[in-house]
């Protein structure tokens, strides 16, 4: 019974982890690429793993989607839905944005990179 | 059996984020992004999400793969090697991780229908929808009618990134020579 | 593209079925999964496709920039319209329930169907739009 209560809690407990490995991994790849594609890639996993965080403590075991219906009585919560739903719309639109400024700096720089950007800078 | 289906879906995940890592050719890095859409749509499905999934595979898998292509067909397809040592972001992200992972001990377990997020506000919404709006689809009704204001806002944000992007983007392109004739 | 000749078969017959599930999306919303968000971008999907297959020139022959440009603020403009619409009726800021006098669900309804229009002609116009201007800076 004592083991069984412990693989309850690991298995409780995989959603919040995996969605925690998710936002070191688009941390990483934000801080330690200079390619900014790759970063705009990074920022984008670091996005969805948040869209995990808020959907997985609505999910309810035993429950359905949310749309009303005789044929059921359990459903999972639905304001974690909405508010994701529009997030990653904005998500996207906020993605193309920054492709957009990527692309302008790509035209007055000819890099990409961000180490040769700051290297062939006016500033410096 | 929906606690498996749905820790196999979260190690395909963290399979393809590995992988996304690792590769350094971006065409690559896109393709994986695309199959890490389709993964992220089939786990929030699972999790009876079934608007947002929807939404993340035609967003996540179609529209954003489409705009890093074109993205890269303006710039560069490869990544340069990395010039600084890895040491400093991986322990700022190893940090990090380990708070977040210290906050989860308290969070509620997966699955749980009486924590304080399903019982109020949400528990509300799903008893309230059909009485007072008959709308069957609680996530249509939440998302227009009782959270409105929001979305107002959300669609404003899109329309002001795509204005944005016009006024980065729709200009004449500035070629080299044309800049060396601005010099002369 | 002018050696595809699969391709542009299969597009051509994708594309109105794909435009069709765009439109279910868009009205089944009340009652299945969907909505404006979901369906703009299918719409916007299916107009990418096109003009994948069959070059921008003439994706941008059927939709011009300009009427996208008139577009992007129109569904924005529909939507704080509603609102102001229920002002006048004498609710508040987006209380559909006024905009039919004898039932207000049917208000409801009415009122989530026109915001979702809005949403959906922003959202479309916007990702055809982003997708126009990526794709013209290569030439």
């Amino acid at each position: 019974m004592e083991g069984l209560n412990e693989l309850a809690f690991v298995l409780g407990g995989v959603n919040h982890w995996i969605t925690v490995f998710l936002i070191m991994a688009g941390l990483y790849i934000i801080v330690s690429r200079s390619n900014m594609i790759k970063k705009l890639v990074g920022l984008s996993i670091f996005q969805t793993s948040v869209y995990l965080l808020y959907v997985s403590p609505g999910k309810i075991i035993g429950g359905t989607a949310p749309i009303i219906s005789d044929d059921f009585a359990v459903y999972s919560n639905p304001l974690p839905h909405v508010l994701i739903l529009t997030a990653i719309v904005v998500g996207v639109a906020t993605l193309a944005l920054g492709l957009a400024l990527v692309v302008r700096i790509n035209e007055a720089y000819g890099s990409i990179e961000e180490d040769e950007v700051y290297s062939d800078g006016d500033w410096n | 059996m929906e606690f498996l289906i749905n820790l196999v879906l979260l190690l395909f995940l963290s399979a393809v984020t590995v992988a996304i890592i690792g590769v350094r050719n971006l065409f690559a890095v896109v393709v994986l992004g695309g199959a890490y859409s389709f993964l992220m749509a089939t786990l929030l499905i699972a999790m009876d999400a079934v608007d947002v999934g929807m939404t993340e595979a035609a967003v996540g898998a179609g529209v954003s793969t489409v705009l890093l292509l074109s993205a890269l067909h303006l710039t560069k397809t490869d990544e340069a090697p990395a010039r600084h040592s890895n040491v400093l972001p991986i322990a700022l992200s190893v940090l990090t991780g380990l708070v977040l992972v210290y906050g989860t001990w308290d969070l509620p377990r997966y699955g749980d229908s009486d924590t304080p997020m399903n019982t109020h506000v949400g528990a509300e919404y799903l008893e309230r929808s059909i009485p007072e709006t008959t709308v069957p689809n609680v996530v249509t009704s939440v998302l227009a009618s009782y959270r409105g204001y929001d979305t107002l806002g959300e669609t404003a944000v899109i329309f002001t990134a795509g204005i944005g992007v016009l006024m980065l983007l729709k200009g004449r392109r500035r070629r080299e020579d044309e800049k060396e004739e601005d010099r002369s | 593209m002018r050696g595809h000749l699969i391709l542009r078969v299969v597009s051509k017959l994708l594309i109105p079925f794909l435009l069709l599930f765009a439109l279910y999306v868009q009205f089944h919303g009340d009652f299945g999964p969907g909505g404006g968000f979901q369906a703009g971008v299918i719409v916007a999907a299916a107009f990418v496709l096109y003009a994948l297959i069959f070059g921008l020139r003439e994706m941008q022959r059927i939709i011009p920039p300009a009427a996208l440009e008139v577009a992007v603020p129109l569904g924005v403009l529909i939507y704080a319209g509603v609102g102001v619409l229920t002002w006048f009726l004498g609710g508040n800021f987006l209380d559909y329930g006024m905009l039919d006098s004898h039932d207000p669900s049917h208000g409801q309804h009415l009122g989530i169907l026109l915001v979702e229009a809005g949403v959906l002609l922003t959202v479309a116009s916007t990702m055809l739009l982003i997708f126009y201007t990526f794709a013209g800076r290569g030439r």
